[in-house]
């Protein structure tokens, strides 16, 4: 691995960080409006529709709202697109140059954290009404998510063999176990409301708050914001992969990381697309009886696996 | 808007992409808690009764057509019944059954219409999608049948205009084998999702008494155990004619409206075949030459409850007072009722599932100063003030 400085920038700014997870981020959504489309009965958008909107979106004005706290309205978005870039760099470096540090995975636990944090921010600097229940429904669905998504991190950790370092945990068994296949399991439900999609896209139901903590942005910054959105649709099925599925892989291999990856995504689109939302309430209580006791149930399966040495659990 | 740290009022309207007429509504919360609802309509006032005033009888089918894009069959049928009420003309059978089955096309493709919409307000785009998909073959049908897939311009005091071709009856019996296939898969399909149950029951509930109450119709009152048609009370059209059910459902609940529209959408379907099969040869219309003075009322059983039209004619060829009132003027305000201690999410279904017409409803707002030093203009005092101010400012120039 190269030592030099300027080495790291171009990793960072150009691959496997910035440019080409924003490349493949813009993919993703364009396979999701599409596969969508199809769903629907309707044609669907052009390859390039994403990067249409990208670049209408960043020559509009930007809006700043009366009532808003500026400095902050406008750093939110920031802070959560390089919460998204720093993600898909630490995945990217692990699984295309294999390069990785000790507690690495706890880093990007923090990260991937960052882009919900900056929608509460943004949304309760604007001074809208409607922004702040969608920054408070985001808060609610954090609080609901989190607890599952922490403890399947932990089975992983356990099945690995005590490990922080995403290269091991590449290397370990992943979900070829019990523990590891529900956890697998937990981390899709709760995936599925990082992603802000149905039927967990409460915080931005457009036909009841508009977007929600988006519906004060405009031009650049909500290019941003929707820029760190279609980096999330790169980086969330990635995690999954390169927490449970043994990473993209190397050489000619690379291909079915490639397949796990459009799979990955293809169930994301489909659950989109085959329920309704739901009441916030509802998402939190189901978060907090059935997604976490499966998650429970994995973390103590991994635990009595590794005390009794039994693999299969 | 309150003061109060936990109150916000959230205002939905005038343009919010749930309500896709301008409207208010204004929602006083607590969290996500909804104390009070105030809601103020008129944003999309068109004189129609006015108009209406200054046409001719022939002309006035037309207008009230465009009423409504989605009931465009339910107005013209109210005002024709006014005024063959008023002229005391008979309708010959066979135009009796062309109107009912226009009638009731019509109400199929207005309910899935809903279908769709309702499916949109909760996330669900796929059943928006789909929704509307199934819709289009029962608009190919009304193409078939009128000649026009909206606005049908069917309906003419004393008969229809267009006769319905018997080289026509087979193709038109089996298109509808194909819309009764995908309205039984919706009506299965609903009470076995889970997670549609969870989002629509228990939802912005109307009890019966309030549905009485706040005088609800359609659906929305059938879906609160409100045994009301006007089809089957006020017989009209072929209804009587014909073997037929009304749909009833007790819970009050959002899912016991969606219930109510897609069981009578198989209604429809079983209405539309037995007219076809009953239908008799014959004239299609009985010419009217004079509309005597007088008044009449017609109502009629439209997809969202009872369309009133009222009628007065002074012997001349255009009415002196013509009313409309159209069923969302007596739903709308059940809001009140059904609305208060839902969530935001559910409020917004709730508005839905009454299928609210703003436009169809709104008539002429009339205003009264609410203290003494507050200012009203009359059109012509607003008209000279606006020629003043522009006079003002040439002369500043």
């Amino acid at each position: 691995m190269a030592t030099d400085w300027y080495m790291y920038l171009l990793y960072f700014l150009i691959f496997p960080g910035f440019i080409f997870s924003l490349l493949v981020g813009l993919l993703a959504v364009w396979i999701d409006r599409k596969v969508t489309a199809r769903i629907q009965w309707r044609v669907g958008p052009p390859l390039l529709q994403p990067v249409y909107d990208l670049v209408k979106l960043i020559g509009k004005e930007v809006l700043l709202p009366v009532g808003a706290q500026p400095l902050v309205f406008l750093f939110a978005p920031l802070v959560g697109l390089a919460g998204a870039v720093l993600a898909a760099f630490l995945l990217g470096s692990v699984n295309f140059l294999q390069s990785s540090f000790v507690g690495d995975l706890i880093v990007l636990v923090y990260l991937l954290f960052l882009p919900s944090l900056a929608i509460i921010i943004g949304g309760s600097a604007s001074g809208n009404p409607i922004s702040a229940i969608g920054s408070s429904r985001e808060m609610k669905l954090i609080l609901a998510y989190e607890l599952p998504l922490a403890l399947a991190v932990i089975t992983v950790i356990i099945n690995a063999g005590f490990t922080l370092n995403l290269n091991n945990i590449v290397a370990g068994p992943g979900a070829a176990s019990v523990s590891g296949f529900l956890a697998l399991l937990v981390t899709l439900i709760c995936v599925q409301a990082k992603l802000a999609v149905v039927p967990f896209d409460i915080p931005e139901a457009e036909t009841e708050i508009m977007e929600g903590p988006l519906v004060e942005y405009s031009g650049l910054p909500l290019a941003i914001f929707k820029t760190m959105e279609a980096l999330l649709l790169y980086i969330l099925p990635l995690y999954v992969i390169t927490l449970f599925l043994g990473g993209l892989g190397e050489g000619w291999w690379m291909l079915l990381g490639v397949l796990k990856y459009v799979l990955l995504l293809v169930i994301i689109i489909l659950i989109k697309n085959t329920n309704p939302r739901l009441r916030i309430d509802q998402a939190v209580n189901f978060f907090w009886t059935k997604v976490t006791a499966l998650a429970l149930i994995a973390a103590g399966l991994a635990a009595l696996g590794e005390i009794y040495g039994v693999s299969w659990l | 808007m309150s003061k109060s740290p936990e109150k916000k009022v959230i205002p939905f309207g005038p343009y919010h992409p749930v309500l896709e007429e301008g409207e208010l509504f204004e929602l006083t919360v607590r969290g996500e808690v909804v104390e009070e609802i105030y809601w103020k309509t008129g944003y999309n006032h068109r004189s129609i009764e006015t108009i209406a005033e200054t046409k001719t009888y022939d002309q006035i089918c037309f207008l009230v057509e465009r009423i409504c894009g989605i009931c465009s069959h339910s107005h013209p049928y109210g005002f024709v019944r006014a005024v063959e009420d008023l002229a005391e003309v008979e309708i010959p059978e066979r135009a009796v059954y062309i109107r009912t089955i226009v009638a009731e096309l019509e109400r199929l493709h207005s309910h899935l219409l809903w279908m769709g919409l309702a499916g949109h307000f909760i996330g669900y785009n796929t059943v928006f999608m789909w929704g509307w998909k199934y819709r289009e073959p029962v608009l190919d049908i009304l193409e078939e049948v009128t000649g026009n897939r909206q606005h049908y311009a069917t309906l003419k005091i004393g008969g229809v205009r267009r006769d319905l071709e018997e080289s026509k009856y087979e193709k038109i019996l089996d298109m509808l084998d194909d819309v009764e296939e995908k309205c039984r898969m919706l009506l299965e399909a609903v009470p076995e999702d889970p997670v549609l149950k969870s989002r629509l029951q228990g939802v912005g509930v109307l009890t019966e008494q309030e549905a009485r109450d706040w005088g609800t119709l359609g659906p929305t009152a059938r879906g609160s155990g409100y045994d009301i048609d006007v089809r089957r009370d006020h017989p009209h059209a072929a209804y009587d004619w014909v073997d037929w059910d009304v749909c009833v459902e007790e819970s009050g609940d959002v899912y016991a409206k969606t219930m109510v529209r897609l069981r009578e959408n198989m209604e429809s379907i079983k209405i539309i075949r037995q007219c076809i099969d009953q239908m008799v040869p014959g004239p299609i219309e009985n010419e009217v030459r004079e509309i005597p003075p007088g008044e009449g009322i017609g109502t009629y059983g439209a997809p969202r409850g009872e369309t009133f039209h009222y009628v007065a004619s002074d012997g001349t060829n255009s009415p002196i007072r013509h009313k409309v009132r159209a069923p969302s003027f007596n739903n709308v305000p059940s809001f009140e009722a059904s609305c208060i201690g839902e969530e935001i999410a559910d409020v917004l279904l709730t508005l839905a599932a009454v299928d609210p017409c703003y436009s169809c409803t709104e008539r002429s707002l009339k205003l009264t100063p609410t203290s003494s030093d507050e200012r009203l203009l009359t059109p012509r005092q607003l008209l000279e003030a606006s020629r003043n101010k522009t006079k003002e400012l040439i002369d500043q120039c």
